[in-house]
Protein backbone atom coordinates (compact mmCIF):
# COMPACT_ATOMS: atom_id res chain seq x y z
CA UNK A 1 0.00 0.00 0.00
CA UNK A 2 2.40 2.03 0.81
CA UNK A 3 4.73 1.42 -1.54
CA UNK A 4 2.39 2.11 -4.37
CA UNK A 5 1.57 5.11 -2.95
CA UNK A 6 4.96 6.30 -3.60
CA UNK A 7 5.39 4.84 -6.76
CA UNK A 8 2.22 7.36 -7.87
CA UNK A 9 3.88 10.12 -6.29
CA UNK A 10 6.86 9.79 -8.09
CA UNK A 11 5.51 9.67 -11.24
CA UNK A 12 2.45 11.91 -11.03
CA UNK A 13 4.17 15.05 -9.61
CA UNK A 14 7.10 15.56 -12.23
CA UNK A 15 4.53 14.29 -14.74
CA UNK A 16 2.47 16.99 -13.45
CA UNK A 17 4.70 19.62 -13.41
CA UNK A 18 5.68 18.72 -16.46
CA UNK A 19 2.23 19.81 -18.13
CA UNK A 20 2.33 23.04 -16.28
CA UNK A 21 5.42 23.81 -17.36
CA UNK A 22 4.63 23.33 -20.71
CA UNK A 23 1.45 24.89 -20.25
CA UNK A 24 2.92 28.10 -18.43
CA UNK A 25 5.82 28.44 -22.07
CA UNK A 26 2.96 28.38 -24.34
CA UNK A 27 0.71 30.95 -22.63
CA UNK A 28 3.57 33.08 -21.89
CA UNK A 29 4.96 32.56 -26.12
CA UNK A 30 1.63 33.42 -26.91
CA UNK A 31 0.75 36.15 -24.64
CA UNK A 32 3.93 37.67 -26.19
CA UNK A 33 3.71 37.66 -29.97
CA UNK A 34 1.88 40.92 -29.83
CA UNK A 35 5.13 42.89 -28.64
CA UNK A 36 7.47 41.18 -30.57
CA UNK A 37 9.59 44.19 -31.08
CA UNK A 38 10.28 44.21 -27.93
CA UNK A 39 14.24 43.08 -27.08
CA UNK A 40 13.27 41.67 -23.42
CA UNK A 41 10.18 39.75 -24.92
CA UNK A 42 12.48 37.51 -27.11
CA UNK A 43 14.58 36.99 -24.26
CA UNK A 44 11.53 35.71 -22.32
CA UNK A 45 10.61 33.48 -25.26
CA UNK A 46 14.17 32.16 -25.46
CA UNK A 47 13.63 31.31 -21.41
CA UNK A 48 10.35 29.88 -22.90
CA UNK A 49 11.77 27.66 -25.25
CA UNK A 50 14.27 26.62 -22.87
CA UNK A 51 11.99 25.93 -20.36
CA UNK A 52 9.71 23.64 -22.50
CA UNK A 53 12.77 21.65 -23.04
CA UNK A 54 12.89 21.22 -18.87
CA UNK A 55 16.34 21.71 -18.76
CA UNK A 56 16.76 24.07 -15.94
CA UNK A 57 20.39 24.58 -16.12
CA UNK A 58 19.77 25.82 -19.56
CA UNK A 59 17.32 27.95 -18.43
CA UNK A 60 19.00 29.32 -15.84
CA UNK A 61 21.97 30.05 -18.08
CA UNK A 62 19.90 31.99 -20.80
CA UNK A 63 18.21 34.05 -17.74
CA UNK A 64 21.25 34.89 -16.66
CA UNK A 65 22.69 35.72 -19.86
CA UNK A 66 19.38 37.81 -20.97
CA UNK A 67 19.47 39.20 -17.49
CA UNK A 68 23.04 40.43 -18.48
CA UNK A 69 22.36 42.05 -21.48
CA UNK A 70 19.46 43.47 -20.33
CA UNK A 71 20.96 45.13 -17.52
CA UNK A 72 23.85 46.33 -19.28
CA UNK A 73 21.95 47.54 -22.29
CA UNK A 74 18.50 49.23 -22.55
CA UNK A 75 18.18 48.80 -18.62
CA UNK A 76 14.58 48.93 -17.14
CA UNK A 77 12.06 49.70 -19.93
CA UNK A 78 8.92 51.86 -18.73
CA UNK A 79 6.17 48.64 -18.46
CA UNK A 80 7.99 45.69 -19.35
CA UNK A 81 8.00 42.60 -17.05
CA UNK A 82 11.41 40.49 -17.07
CA UNK A 83 9.73 37.21 -15.87
CA UNK A 84 12.91 35.17 -16.61
CA UNK A 85 15.10 37.68 -14.69
CA UNK A 86 12.51 38.34 -11.92
CA UNK A 87 12.34 34.43 -11.05
CA UNK A 88 15.75 33.81 -11.23
CA UNK A 89 16.33 36.47 -8.39
CA UNK A 90 13.75 35.16 -6.04
CA UNK A 91 15.36 31.39 -6.69
CA UNK A 92 19.06 32.29 -6.00
CA UNK A 93 20.82 33.23 -3.55
CA UNK A 94 21.25 37.00 -2.60
CA UNK A 95 23.33 38.90 -0.42
CA UNK A 96 20.54 41.23 0.59
CA UNK A 97 16.77 40.03 1.63
CA UNK A 98 14.33 41.68 -0.46
CA UNK A 99 11.03 42.32 1.28
CA UNK A 100 9.32 44.57 -1.33
CA UNK A 101 9.51 47.61 -3.79
CA UNK A 102 6.93 50.23 -3.45
CA UNK A 103 7.34 52.35 -6.56
CA UNK A 104 10.91 52.65 -6.88
CA UNK A 105 12.32 52.65 -3.80
CA UNK A 106 13.93 49.23 -2.57
CA UNK A 107 12.00 47.74 0.97
CA UNK A 108 15.37 45.43 1.76
CA UNK A 109 17.79 43.87 4.96
CA UNK A 110 20.86 44.36 3.83
CA UNK A 111 23.06 41.01 5.21
CA UNK A 112 26.75 40.76 6.25
CA UNK A 113 29.56 40.16 3.75
CA UNK A 114 31.99 37.83 4.87
CA UNK A 115 34.92 37.26 2.84
CA UNK A 116 38.45 35.39 3.33
CA UNK A 117 41.54 36.32 1.21
CA UNK A 118 44.75 37.66 1.02
CA UNK A 119 44.43 40.00 3.37
CA UNK A 120 42.20 38.74 6.47
CA UNK A 121 39.01 38.63 6.88
CA UNK A 122 36.44 41.26 5.71
CA UNK A 123 33.41 41.57 7.16
CA UNK A 124 31.30 44.41 6.17
CA UNK A 125 27.30 45.13 5.52
CA UNK A 126 26.05 44.18 2.33
CA UNK A 127 23.94 47.85 1.99
CA UNK A 128 27.74 48.83 1.74
CA UNK A 129 27.41 47.73 -1.82
CA UNK A 130 24.42 50.43 -2.65
CA UNK A 131 22.71 47.48 -4.90
CA UNK A 132 25.59 46.57 -6.71
CA UNK A 133 26.29 49.71 -7.86
CA UNK A 134 29.52 50.69 -5.70
CA UNK A 135 32.73 49.11 -5.08
CA UNK A 136 33.87 48.18 -1.56
CA UNK A 137 37.07 47.20 -0.47
CA UNK A 138 37.89 45.74 -3.97
CA UNK A 139 34.99 44.07 -4.06
CA UNK A 140 31.49 44.68 -5.78
CA UNK A 141 28.29 42.75 -6.61
CA UNK A 142 27.63 41.82 -10.00
CA UNK A 143 24.41 39.63 -10.42
CA UNK A 144 23.85 39.23 -6.78
CA UNK A 145 27.06 37.09 -6.86
CA UNK A 146 30.35 39.12 -4.82
CA UNK A 147 33.41 40.10 -7.24
CA UNK A 148 37.01 40.66 -7.14
CA UNK A 149 37.50 44.47 -8.38
CA UNK A 150 41.30 45.78 -9.79
CA UNK A 151 41.75 49.37 -9.05
CA UNK A 152 40.30 50.51 -12.42
CA UNK A 153 37.28 49.10 -11.75
CA UNK A 154 37.02 46.13 -14.42
CA UNK A 155 36.54 42.50 -13.06
CA UNK A 156 38.90 40.49 -11.80
CA UNK A 157 38.10 37.04 -12.08
CA UNK A 158 41.18 35.76 -11.41
CA UNK A 159 41.54 36.77 -7.33
CA UNK A 160 41.16 34.34 -5.02
CA UNK A 161 39.04 34.96 -1.95
CA UNK A 162 36.67 32.53 -0.48
CA UNK A 163 33.14 34.51 0.30
CA UNK A 164 31.54 32.93 3.78
CA UNK A 165 28.67 35.54 3.78
CA UNK A 166 25.85 35.35 6.09
CA UNK A 167 23.47 35.36 2.04
CA UNK A 168 19.88 35.43 2.68
CA UNK A 169 19.37 31.28 2.27
CA UNK A 170 21.95 31.51 5.27
CA UNK A 171 19.97 33.80 7.08
CA UNK A 172 16.16 31.84 6.11
CA UNK A 173 18.39 28.43 6.90
CA UNK A 174 18.99 30.33 10.76
CA UNK A 175 15.96 31.19 10.95
CA UNK A 176 14.43 27.81 9.73
CA UNK A 177 16.93 26.13 12.29
CA UNK A 178 15.88 28.76 15.28
CA UNK A 179 12.37 27.52 15.01
CA UNK A 180 13.19 24.17 14.77
CA UNK A 181 15.30 23.96 18.02
CA UNK A 182 12.36 26.27 19.81
CA UNK A 183 9.95 24.20 18.55
CA UNK A 184 12.16 20.96 19.76
CA UNK A 185 13.62 21.73 22.22
CA UNK A 186 10.06 22.84 23.98
CA UNK A 187 8.20 19.34 23.03
CA UNK A 188 11.36 18.29 24.26
CA UNK A 189 10.55 20.11 27.70
CA UNK A 190 7.05 19.07 27.66
CA UNK A 191 8.07 15.42 27.75
CA UNK A 192 10.53 15.60 30.47
CA UNK A 193 8.19 17.46 32.31
CA UNK A 194 4.69 15.28 31.98
CA UNK A 195 6.11 12.66 32.04
CA UNK A 196 4.62 9.26 30.77
CA UNK A 197 1.03 11.49 30.24
CA UNK A 198 -0.90 11.70 27.15
CA UNK A 199 0.72 14.21 24.83
CA UNK A 200 -1.51 17.30 23.90
CA UNK A 201 -1.13 20.28 21.43
CA UNK A 202 2.03 20.85 19.07
CA UNK A 203 3.44 17.57 20.91
CA UNK A 204 0.65 15.23 19.40
CA UNK A 205 1.60 17.02 15.93
CA UNK A 206 5.48 16.40 16.47
CA UNK A 207 5.06 13.20 18.16
CA UNK A 208 2.79 11.02 15.18
CA UNK A 209 5.51 12.59 13.08
CA UNK A 210 7.68 11.03 14.83
CA UNK A 211 6.81 7.92 15.64
CA UNK A 212 5.36 7.95 11.53
CA UNK A 213 9.77 8.14 11.22
CA UNK A 214 10.04 5.43 13.62
CA UNK A 215 7.76 2.95 12.41
CA UNK A 216 6.90 3.59 8.80
CA UNK A 217 10.44 4.74 7.91
CA UNK A 218 13.33 3.68 9.99
CA UNK A 219 12.16 0.37 11.24
CA UNK A 220 11.22 -1.32 7.90
CA UNK A 221 13.93 -0.18 6.10
CA UNK A 222 16.82 -0.01 8.46
CA UNK A 223 15.93 -3.08 10.45
CA UNK A 224 16.73 -3.79 14.23
CA UNK A 225 19.68 -1.43 14.58
CA UNK A 226 17.34 1.23 13.60
CA UNK A 227 17.55 3.40 17.24
CA UNK A 228 21.44 4.46 16.26
CA UNK A 229 19.97 5.96 12.92
CA UNK A 230 17.01 7.94 14.67
CA UNK A 231 18.16 10.67 15.86
CA UNK A 232 19.70 11.78 12.21
CA UNK A 233 16.87 10.67 9.97
CA UNK A 234 14.21 12.86 12.38
CA UNK A 235 16.68 16.02 12.07
CA UNK A 236 17.00 15.36 8.64
CA UNK A 237 13.24 14.85 8.31
CA UNK A 238 12.76 18.05 10.24
CA UNK A 239 15.08 19.99 9.04
CA UNK A 240 14.00 19.62 5.61
CA UNK A 241 10.26 20.02 6.22
CA UNK A 242 10.78 23.10 7.94
CA UNK A 243 12.69 24.65 5.55
CA UNK A 244 10.69 23.68 2.35
CA UNK A 245 7.59 25.03 4.40
CA UNK A 246 9.52 28.14 5.23
CA UNK A 247 10.17 28.57 1.59
CA UNK A 248 6.37 28.77 0.39
CA UNK A 249 5.94 31.01 2.57
CA UNK A 250 5.78 34.12 0.54
CA UNK A 251 7.22 37.06 2.66
CA UNK A 252 9.86 37.72 5.10
CA UNK A 253 11.12 35.13 7.04
CA UNK A 254 9.93 32.68 4.28
CA UNK A 255 10.38 32.43 1.11
CA UNK A 256 14.09 31.99 0.55
CA UNK A 257 14.47 28.76 -1.64
CA UNK A 258 17.20 27.19 0.71
CA UNK A 259 16.10 23.56 0.11
CA UNK A 260 16.17 24.29 -3.20
CA UNK A 261 20.15 25.26 -3.25
CA UNK A 262 22.41 22.77 -4.59
CA UNK A 263 24.93 23.77 -1.69
CA UNK A 264 22.29 22.40 0.96
CA UNK A 265 21.36 19.73 -0.13
CA UNK A 266 24.70 18.55 -1.32
CA UNK A 267 25.91 18.91 2.36
CA UNK A 268 22.60 16.76 3.28
CA UNK A 269 23.29 14.54 0.76
CA UNK A 270 26.51 14.12 1.99
CA UNK A 271 26.04 13.76 5.45
CA UNK A 272 23.93 10.69 4.61
CA UNK A 273 26.60 9.46 2.40
CA UNK A 274 29.38 9.66 4.83
CA UNK A 275 26.91 8.25 7.85
CA UNK A 276 26.28 5.45 5.44
CA UNK A 277 30.00 4.90 4.27
CA UNK A 278 30.92 4.62 8.08
CA UNK A 279 28.25 2.43 8.81
CA UNK A 280 28.82 0.19 5.93
CA UNK A 281 29.81 -3.66 7.49
CA UNK A 282 31.54 -6.36 6.07
CA UNK A 283 28.59 -7.48 3.90
CA UNK A 284 27.85 -3.59 2.11
CA UNK A 285 32.16 -3.19 1.57
CA UNK A 286 31.63 -6.98 0.46
CA UNK A 287 28.79 -6.46 -2.48
CA UNK A 288 30.62 -3.13 -3.60
CA UNK A 289 33.87 -4.64 -4.28
CA UNK A 290 33.81 -8.29 -4.24
CA UNK A 291 30.57 -9.04 -5.52
CA UNK A 292 29.20 -12.44 -4.31
CA UNK A 293 27.91 -14.94 -6.44
CA UNK A 294 29.58 -13.96 -9.97
CA UNK A 295 33.28 -14.80 -11.75
CA UNK A 296 35.78 -12.96 -10.46
CA UNK A 297 36.52 -12.10 -14.10
CA UNK A 298 33.33 -10.32 -14.08
CA UNK A 299 34.57 -8.37 -11.10
CA UNK A 300 36.42 -5.54 -13.74
CA UNK A 301 33.16 -5.19 -14.75
CA UNK A 302 30.85 -5.02 -12.36
CA UNK A 303 33.11 -2.89 -9.08
CA UNK A 304 33.49 0.17 -11.40
CA UNK A 305 29.42 -0.77 -11.59
CA UNK A 306 29.25 -1.20 -7.88
CA UNK A 307 31.46 1.83 -7.05
CA UNK A 308 29.11 4.24 -9.38
CA UNK A 309 26.35 3.05 -8.29
CA UNK A 310 27.67 4.06 -4.00
CA UNK A 311 28.34 6.95 -5.34
CA UNK A 312 24.91 7.97 -7.27
CA UNK A 313 22.86 7.70 -4.60
CA UNK A 314 23.89 10.80 -2.92
CA UNK A 315 23.98 12.53 -6.32
CA UNK A 316 20.12 11.44 -6.51
CA UNK A 317 19.43 12.76 -3.33
CA UNK A 318 21.06 15.75 -4.20
CA UNK A 319 19.59 16.58 -6.99
CA UNK A 320 15.73 15.13 -6.14
CA UNK A 321 15.29 17.75 -3.21
CA UNK A 322 17.12 20.75 -5.28
CA UNK A 323 14.95 20.33 -8.20
CA UNK A 324 12.02 19.73 -6.73
CA UNK A 325 11.74 22.54 -5.04
CA UNK A 326 13.73 24.59 -7.25
CA UNK A 327 10.22 23.85 -9.38
CA UNK A 328 8.04 24.42 -7.05
CA UNK A 329 9.25 28.06 -6.76
CA UNK A 330 9.62 28.55 -10.46
CA UNK A 331 6.31 27.02 -11.30
CA UNK A 332 4.45 29.59 -8.26
CA UNK A 333 6.85 32.60 -9.01
CA UNK A 334 6.00 32.36 -13.08
CA UNK A 335 2.39 31.82 -12.00
CA UNK A 336 2.57 35.35 -10.67
CA UNK A 337 4.72 36.83 -13.29
CA UNK A 338 2.33 36.04 -15.98
CA UNK A 339 0.06 38.92 -14.29
CA UNK A 340 2.03 41.09 -14.75
CA UNK A 341 3.65 40.34 -17.85
CA UNK A 342 -0.03 40.45 -19.29
CA UNK A 343 -0.80 43.76 -17.19
CA UNK A 344 1.81 45.17 -19.22
CA UNK A 345 0.69 45.11 -21.99
CA UNK A 346 -3.02 45.76 -20.76
CA UNK A 347 -4.12 46.58 -17.70
CA UNK A 348 -7.61 44.81 -17.68
CA UNK A 349 -5.42 41.95 -19.16
CA UNK A 350 -3.28 41.40 -16.24
CA UNK A 351 -6.28 41.87 -14.03
CA UNK A 352 -8.45 38.99 -16.48
CA UNK A 353 -5.22 37.11 -16.15
CA UNK A 354 -4.78 37.59 -12.30
CA UNK A 355 -7.79 35.63 -11.38
CA UNK A 356 -6.46 32.55 -13.21
CA UNK A 357 -3.34 32.58 -12.03
CA UNK A 358 -4.19 33.13 -8.21
CA UNK A 359 -6.07 29.89 -8.57
CA UNK A 360 -3.36 27.98 -10.27
CA UNK A 361 -1.00 29.43 -7.56
CA UNK A 362 -3.42 28.87 -5.09
CA UNK A 363 -3.85 25.09 -6.43
CA UNK A 364 0.58 25.07 -6.92
CA UNK A 365 1.06 25.89 -3.58
CA UNK A 366 -1.36 23.34 -2.14
CA UNK A 367 0.47 20.86 -4.35
CA UNK A 368 3.84 22.26 -2.90
CA UNK A 369 2.95 21.75 0.45
CA UNK A 370 2.64 18.04 -0.03
CA UNK A 371 5.81 17.90 -1.71
CA UNK A 372 7.12 19.87 0.87
CA UNK A 373 6.42 16.83 3.18
CA UNK A 374 6.79 14.50 0.46
CA UNK A 375 10.27 15.46 -0.85
CA UNK A 376 11.66 15.42 3.23
CA UNK A 377 10.20 11.92 4.14
CA UNK A 378 11.28 10.55 0.73
CA UNK A 379 14.69 12.39 1.54
CA UNK A 380 14.22 10.41 4.95
CA UNK A 381 13.24 7.57 3.49
CA UNK A 382 15.96 6.98 1.04
CA UNK A 383 18.86 8.10 3.39
CA UNK A 384 17.10 5.34 5.71
CA UNK A 385 17.33 2.84 3.00
CA UNK A 386 20.27 3.32 2.57
CA UNK A 387 21.77 2.70 6.13
CA UNK A 388 19.89 -0.20 5.73
CA UNK A 389 21.49 -1.29 3.02
CA UNK A 390 24.79 -0.19 5.06
CA UNK A 391 24.16 -2.68 8.02
CA UNK A 392 21.77 -5.24 6.92
CA UNK A 393 23.59 -8.46 7.59
CA UNK A 394 23.61 -11.36 4.98
CA UNK A 395 23.12 -14.62 5.86
CA UNK A 396 23.78 -16.34 2.83
CA UNK A 397 27.11 -15.01 2.75
CA UNK A 398 28.52 -18.38 4.09
CA UNK A 399 27.78 -20.28 0.62
CA UNK A 400 30.34 -18.17 -1.21
CA UNK B 1 24.71 27.44 -14.70
CA UNK B 2 24.66 29.44 -11.52
CA UNK B 3 21.88 27.65 -9.77
CA UNK B 4 23.84 24.10 -9.86
CA UNK B 5 27.21 25.41 -8.83
CA UNK B 6 26.84 25.33 -4.99
CA UNK B 7 28.93 28.27 -3.21
CA UNK B 8 31.53 27.44 -0.60
CA UNK B 9 30.75 30.05 1.49
CA UNK B 10 26.88 27.94 1.64
CA UNK B 11 28.43 24.82 2.33
CA UNK B 12 30.40 26.12 5.09
CA UNK B 13 27.30 27.61 6.84
CA UNK B 14 25.18 24.56 6.16
CA UNK B 15 27.72 21.88 7.46
CA UNK B 16 28.28 24.22 10.25
CA UNK B 17 24.75 24.67 11.27
CA UNK B 18 23.40 21.68 10.38
CA UNK B 19 26.12 19.76 12.27
CA UNK B 20 25.24 22.03 15.81
CA UNK B 21 21.43 21.33 14.99
CA UNK B 22 21.88 17.63 14.48
CA UNK B 23 24.07 17.18 17.88
CA UNK B 24 21.83 19.71 20.00
CA UNK B 25 19.05 18.11 18.70
CA UNK B 26 19.57 14.61 19.18
CA UNK B 27 21.20 15.22 22.75
CA UNK B 28 18.49 17.94 23.99
CA UNK B 29 15.04 16.60 21.73
CA UNK B 30 15.11 13.13 20.25
CA UNK B 31 16.61 11.59 22.95
CA UNK B 32 14.28 12.94 25.41
CA UNK B 33 11.30 12.64 23.41
CA UNK B 34 12.15 9.10 21.81
CA UNK B 35 12.59 7.86 25.36
CA UNK B 36 9.70 9.27 26.59
CA UNK B 37 7.72 7.89 24.04
CA UNK B 38 9.29 4.53 24.35
CA UNK B 39 8.49 4.64 28.12
CA UNK B 40 5.12 5.51 27.88
CA UNK B 41 4.73 2.46 24.89
CA UNK B 42 6.10 0.72 27.28
CA UNK B 43 3.97 1.92 29.83
CA UNK B 44 0.76 1.29 28.16
CA UNK B 45 1.75 -2.30 26.70
CA UNK B 46 2.78 -3.18 30.47
CA UNK B 47 -1.09 -1.90 31.93
CA UNK B 48 -2.26 -3.53 28.92
CA UNK B 49 -0.61 -6.46 29.85
CA UNK B 50 -1.21 -6.21 33.49
CA UNK B 51 -5.40 -6.08 32.66
CA UNK B 52 -4.95 -8.99 30.70
CA UNK B 53 -2.96 -10.79 33.39
CA UNK B 54 -5.68 -9.78 35.77
CA UNK B 55 -8.84 -10.67 33.69
CA UNK B 56 -6.59 -14.32 33.07
CA UNK B 57 -6.03 -14.63 36.82
CA UNK B 58 -10.28 -13.26 37.77
CA UNK B 59 -11.26 -15.89 34.96
CA UNK B 60 -8.86 -18.78 36.97
CA UNK B 61 -10.36 -17.42 39.78
CA UNK B 62 -13.80 -17.82 38.73
CA UNK B 63 -12.97 -21.55 37.32
CA UNK B 64 -11.55 -22.02 40.79
CA UNK B 65 -14.56 -21.27 42.74
CA UNK B 66 -16.73 -23.00 39.88
CA UNK B 67 -14.64 -25.84 40.57
CA UNK B 68 -15.14 -25.35 44.59
CA UNK B 69 -18.67 -25.30 44.35
CA UNK B 70 -18.92 -28.37 42.10
CA UNK B 71 -16.85 -30.17 44.83
CA UNK B 72 -18.62 -28.87 47.09
CA UNK B 73 -22.44 -30.03 45.83
CA UNK B 74 -20.79 -33.52 44.88
CA UNK B 75 -19.29 -33.69 48.44
CA UNK B 76 -22.89 -32.85 49.72
CA UNK B 77 -24.76 -35.09 47.70
CA UNK B 78 -22.17 -37.59 48.69
CA UNK B 79 -22.63 -36.85 52.49
CA UNK B 80 -26.46 -37.06 51.74
CA UNK B 81 -26.31 -40.15 50.56
CA UNK B 82 -23.76 -41.58 53.41
CA UNK B 83 -26.76 -40.36 55.77
CA UNK B 84 -29.39 -42.27 53.68
CA UNK B 85 -27.21 -45.49 53.79
CA UNK B 86 -26.68 -45.01 57.11
CA UNK B 87 -30.36 -44.31 58.22
CA UNK B 88 -31.30 -47.43 56.43
CA UNK B 89 -28.84 -49.60 57.75
CA UNK B 90 -29.52 -48.24 61.24
CA UNK B 91 -33.45 -49.20 60.51
CA UNK B 92 -32.81 -52.13 59.37
CA UNK B 93 -30.50 -52.88 62.05
CA UNK B 94 -33.12 -52.51 64.01
CA UNK B 95 -35.73 -54.45 62.43
CA UNK B 96 -33.52 -56.98 62.37
CA UNK B 97 -32.66 -56.70 66.35
CA UNK B 98 -36.34 -55.99 66.88
CA UNK B 99 -37.41 -59.43 64.67
CA UNK B 100 -34.75 -61.43 67.09
CA UNK B 101 -35.72 -60.55 70.11
CA UNK B 102 -39.88 -61.41 69.25
CA UNK B 103 -38.22 -64.52 68.21
CA UNK B 104 -36.15 -65.01 71.50
CA UNK B 105 -39.24 -64.01 73.43
CA UNK B 106 -41.70 -66.60 71.36
CA UNK B 107 -39.17 -68.88 72.11
CA UNK B 108 -38.66 -68.47 75.29
CA UNK B 109 -42.66 -68.05 75.57
CA UNK B 110 -42.50 -71.45 73.99
CA UNK B 111 -40.28 -73.01 76.13
CA UNK B 112 -42.01 -71.83 79.00
CA UNK B 113 -44.96 -72.98 77.62
CA UNK B 114 -43.62 -77.01 77.09
CA UNK B 115 -41.82 -76.41 80.93
CA UNK B 116 -45.36 -75.56 82.28
CA UNK B 117 -46.97 -77.77 80.58
CA UNK B 118 -44.53 -80.93 81.78
CA UNK B 119 -44.44 -79.92 84.71
CA UNK B 120 -48.14 -80.04 84.91
CA UNK B 121 -48.62 -83.34 83.81
CA UNK B 122 -45.88 -84.50 86.11
CA UNK B 123 -48.26 -83.20 88.89
CA UNK B 124 -50.86 -84.78 87.27
CA UNK B 125 -49.21 -88.04 87.37
CA UNK B 126 -48.07 -87.61 90.52
CA UNK B 127 -51.83 -86.35 91.49
CA UNK B 128 -52.91 -89.45 89.25
CA UNK B 129 -50.51 -91.31 91.42
CA UNK B 130 -51.82 -89.82 94.97
CA UNK B 131 -55.69 -90.43 94.21
CA UNK B 132 -54.76 -93.99 92.49
CA UNK B 133 -52.95 -94.72 95.97
CA UNK B 134 -56.13 -92.70 98.29
CA UNK B 135 -58.46 -94.75 96.18
CA UNK B 136 -56.56 -98.03 96.95
CA UNK B 137 -56.66 -96.84 100.32
CA UNK B 138 -60.21 -96.41 100.74
CA UNK B 139 -60.65 -99.91 98.67
CA UNK B 140 -58.67 -101.59 100.91
CA UNK B 141 -60.66 -100.06 104.48
CA UNK B 142 -63.25 -101.72 102.85
CA UNK B 143 -62.35 -104.56 102.80
CA UNK B 144 -65.14 -105.72 99.97
CA UNK B 145 -65.54 -109.30 99.92
CA UNK B 146 -68.12 -109.06 97.18
CA UNK B 147 -66.99 -108.62 93.67
CA UNK B 148 -69.94 -107.15 91.95
CA UNK B 149 -69.54 -104.48 95.00
CA UNK B 150 -65.91 -104.00 94.85
CA UNK B 151 -66.74 -103.11 90.85
CA UNK B 152 -69.38 -100.86 91.88
CA UNK B 153 -67.20 -99.28 93.87
CA UNK B 154 -64.28 -98.75 91.82
CA UNK B 155 -66.67 -97.33 88.80
CA UNK B 156 -68.47 -95.22 91.63
CA UNK B 157 -64.47 -93.99 92.37
CA UNK B 158 -64.10 -93.92 89.07
CA UNK B 159 -66.72 -91.46 88.65
CA UNK B 160 -65.99 -89.31 90.81
CA UNK B 161 -62.10 -88.58 89.50
CA UNK B 162 -62.60 -86.23 87.02
CA UNK B 163 -59.50 -85.65 85.10
CA UNK B 164 -59.50 -81.44 86.12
Amino acid sequence: MQLSNKKIFRYLIPTFLVILYVGYASLNVYGHEGHADSTQIQGVEANHDAHADHNQEASAHADATHAEANHDGAAHEEGKVDAGKLIMEHIADAHDWHIATIGESHISIPLPVIIKDDSGLKIFSSSRFGHGHEVYEGYKLHEGKIVAVNADGTENHEASFIDFSITKNVAAMFIAVFLLLWIMLGVAKHYTVNKNKAPKGLNNLIESLIIFIRDEVAKPSIGPKYEKFLPYLLTIFFFIFFNNILGLVPFFPGGANVTGNIAITLVLALFTFFITSFNGNKSYWGHIFMPPGVPKGLWILLVPIEIIGMLNKPIVLMIRLFANITAGHIIILGFFSLIFIFGAMNAYLGFGVSILSVAFTTFMSFLELLVAFLQAYVFTLLSSLYFGSAVEEHHHEEHH
Amino acid sequence: MELVKPGLGLIFWMTLTFSLVLFILSKFAWKPILNSIREREDSINNALNAAEDARKQMDALKSDNEKLLQQARLERDAMLKEAKEMKEEIISTAKKSADDEARRIVASANESIESAKLKALNELKTQVAELSVDLAEKVLRRKMNDRAEQEAFVNENLKSITLN
